[in-house]
């Protein structure tokens, strides 16, 4: 897909590529996905280098999955009592272990995708870390690290909610206006940081997290004034956006869903396919070369971050318009640092951030059936999260572990001796 | 793997030193599930109807039960009612409010009879719960429906009414003729205490002659110093650091898990404090030695008695409101280091029965 002979973006060096992998004829996903792995191992210098390889990903949950299985044991009162008599019964602790370890994934799969529910519950929460990861990663690819997302879902949030519980428009229109409001809101709140470090070099990692304070105490403050609240109540709380404001739902799932897959496909096309998504890479991976090249360095920046947020303020729309989410100073949960872990997990490439954002939904959508139905303390799932990125954030580990050959990105086997 | 079978040889070592005394019970209470076991030692003091069939569930809003708060009280009372009454517990705990409506209807997939939900943020989706499932009831904290559909119950507390007893002692306590509070996030059910303590202390004046000022809230106003933040304990310290400055000698947080940190200040600067919500002695313990006593606020007994009434069928949507008559709401013992002298103990209750009487009313 990216990896074209002509790509100027940084010269592969020999060891470093994907070796041994099929190049053309796989199957849709495993080939997007090796694209992807070629496509960060290949450019040596820039941000993407560090990140990990599908295969590495993959071992990552693989054993964030395992360490899972002995923390839902440990937290098992039956299990703990268990263990004062082990040499007398010993079966008694494995038996419950087991016990333990499987309902407790069994709600994680039923619950995620076992059923209807489950799929609309996995989906609606995908869809806004889809969106919010994919403007994440976009930043990313144009070389910047937008830790801002949350501010931007939540200006997003404000706008795009105000426009849908203050205005009375016609349904269809009230429900573009309210869309569009949030896509500008968040796409202005992230090209203020893009401007600063187009005009005077900030770094856009200190000014968006900054503009996350920014964001927050702005929602406050408006959440704090009458015409947000509802009426007879001074709680920060705002009244939900009309019906004709919200997304439509079809087979119980929102359409914002789609709006996230749709919104997967445009950033492929700008970054594969546009002039404009070309610039982007190129001052992702190298700035200077770009600017010699006679790209506009600054109006990539700002054009980058305005996306970015503006995907920031899609991702803010699945909640306030398609699941009709009243305004609070949490409405953006965190979502937007979520997004983060994300975009790193998907590699940054858009098949990826989808991949990745459908597996922390569905952590999320289980994770509620393994407290509901497991009695697994909610932590867990959370733990679990962290795990996974810690993982993936330790390649070295993991090979380790696993014993996966090679340092130069060469392993593909998992399968000798663990 | 001569390593790998070192490690197993050590850790089996261990384990044998570690357990090799051990016994099982016996087959029955270890096979048992353990959250639907009524314990033995609860039935011993007065033996309480037991419901082994009622399935009784909380969902928390994104504080999570460990909040030492609001969510950690009203959970306390949902094991107290799997303790005394036998209830079968779940629960689960939300991470954003867009989460809410799922959690409610997750507890509603295992069967819950009774749900108790955790905060007004959870308003809406308890009350889109309860019109879909009309056979269950549902009882939230700190809110109340102004039409409340037959099987929900609004759990309701005047902590003016304590907050006013706190304001009153710390006035009474201040020798340098100011007390400071402040709050987590300008909301009613933050505000209600400030305004409480705040006619307090204006009532300690009058009945003094005192003029003892009320530092971070504007009753007139309904403006002062908050937090905005629950969860941050440095920013209530550094708060309640510059109430201090000012003078403030009797500190009263109303910020969760943030006040804290105004308790940390009040015991770094040797002047008192007046937690919230629980017996601070209790709940955090380490500052017991600042503390003049706290405002109790107790969720987890109206919690367990929502789940009670919801077993024994009489369950009603009337709206449930904890005042100092009833025991609801009420100031915890004075803190050990408090050294209220028995003329100002007699005073304050004198002005407890008052406001139970009705002679003086705190809005």
């Amino acid at each position: 897909m990216s990896e074209t002979p002509k790509d100027p973006l940084g010269p592969g060096t020999p060891d470093n590529g994907d070796q041994g992998q099929g190049t053309t004829t796989q199957g849709a996903v495993p080939a997007g996905k090796n694209d992807a792995a070629r496509n960060g191992a290949g450019r040596d210098r820039d941000l993407t280098s560090w990140l990990p390889t599908v295969v590495d990903s993959i071992a990552a949950v693989v054993l964030a999955l395992l360490v899972g299985a002995l923390l839902i044991m440990f937290s098992t009162p039956r299990v703990v009592e268990s263990l004062s008599y082990f040499f007398s019964y010993p079966w008694d602790f494995f038996k419950f272990s087991g016990e333990a370890v499987w309902d407790g994934y069994r709600a994680l799969i039923s619950g995620s995708i076992g059923s209807g529910t489950a799929w609309t519950r996995t989906l609606e929460r995908a869809a806004p870390l889809i969106c919010a990861g994919l403007g994440v990663s976009l930043a990313f690819r144009a070389g910047m690290f937008n830790i801002g997302a949350q501010g931007q879902i939540l200006l997003g949030a404000l706008v795009g909610g105000f426009i849908g519980f203050h205005y009375d428009l016609p349904p269809g229109i009230h429900l573009l206006a309210a869309l569009l409001g949030a896509l500008v809101a968040g796409a202005a709140w992230g090209a203020i940081a893009g401007i600063l470090k187009a005009r005077t070099g900030a770094h856009e990692v200190i000014t968006t997290i900054m503009l996350n304070y920014v964001g927050r105490f702005t929602m406050l403050y408006f959440l704090g004034k009458e015409a947000l609240q509802r009426p007879d109540s001074d709680n920060l709380l705002s009244p939900p956006v009309d019906d004709s404001a919200a997304f439509p739902t079809i087979a119980g799932v929102h359409v914002g869903v789609l709006l996230a897959v749709v919104a997967a496909l445009f950033v492929w096309w700008l970054l594969e396919r546009s002039t404009l998504g070309f610039e982007m890479r190129a001052v992702g991976a190298n700035p200077d070369a770009a600017r010699t090249a006679g790209m506009s360095v600054a109006r990539v920046y700002v054009s980058a971050m305005a996306l970015a947020g503006m995907l920031a303020g899609l991702a803010a729309t699945m909640t306030v318009l398609g699941r009709q989410d009243s305004l609070t100073d949490q409405v953006a949960g965190t979502v937007g640092f979520d997004a983060i872990t994300v975009a790193l997990l998907g590699r940054t490439t858009p098949l990826g951030t989808v991949l990745a954002g459908l597996l922390f939904g569905a952590l999320s959508a289980g994770g509620l059936s393994m407290q509901g139905a497991a009695g697994v303390p909610p932590e867990l799932t959370q733990v679990l999260q962290a795990l996974i990125v810690l993982f993936v954030a330790a390649p070295a580990l993991v090979r380790g572990i696993f014993r996966l050959r090679g340092q130069g990105r060469k392993a593909d086997v998992m399968a000798t001796g663990w | 793997m001569k390593k790998t079978a070192r490690m197993a040889m050590v850790a089996g070592l261990v384990a044998l030193s570690l357990t090799a005394c051990g016994e099982r019970d016996s087959d029955e209470s270890a096979s048992e599930p353990s959250s639907s076991a009524p314990t033995s030692e609860a039935t011993s003091e007065a033996p309480s109807e037991q419901f082994p069939d009622h399935k009784a569930c909380i969902v928390s809003d994104s504080g999570g039960f460990d909040d030492k708060s609001f969510n950690q009280t009203s959970y306390a009372g949902l094991t107290k009612a799997a303790e005394d009454y036998g209830v079968q517990t779940a629960e689960v705990e939300s991470n954003a409010p867009s989460e809410f409506g799922d959690n409610i209807n997750e507890m509603v997939q295992q069967g819950c009879n009774t749900i108790a939900t955790v905060g007004f943020l959870l308003g809406d989706a308890t009350e889109a719960a309860a019109k879909k499932n009309k056979d269950v009831d549902f009882a939230i904290v700190d809110f109340a429906y102004e039409k409340p559909l037959p099987n929900v119950k609004g759990l309701t507390f005047n902590t003016a009414e304590p907050s006013f007893l706190a304001g009153y002692l710390a006035a009474a306590k201040s020798e340098t003729g100011t007390v400071g509070t402040f709050g987590g996030v300008n909301i009613p059910t933050v505000t209600i205490f400030m305004n409480g303590f705040y006619q307090g202390v204006q009532k300690y004046n009058e009945d003094e002659g005192a003029d003892v000022q009320v530092i971070g809230w504007n009753p007139e106003t309904q403006e002062g110093s908050f937090t905005n933040d629950f969860e941050n304990k440095t920013l209530g310290q550094s708060t309640a650091e510059e109430m201090i400055t000012q003078g403030a000698d009797v500190i009263f947080p109303v910020a969760g898990p943030a006040g804290l940190g105004g308790l940390q200040a009040a015991q770094d600067n040797d002047v008192k404090a007046i937690w919230v919500d629980t017996d601070g002695c209790e709940s955090a313990a380490e500052y017991c030695d600042v503390l003049l006593t706290s405002v109790v606020k107790a969720m987890d007994v109206a919690v367990e008695q929502a789940i009670l009434e919801s077993a024994q069928d009489t369950f009603s949507n009337e709206v449930y409101e904890g005042t100092l008559e009833n025991e609801g709401v009420g100031l915890a013992p004075y803190g050990p280091e408090a050294d209220i002298d028995d003329e100002l103990s007699s005073k304050i209750d004198e002005l407890k029965q008052q406001i139970i009487d009705g002679e003086i009313t705190v809005e």
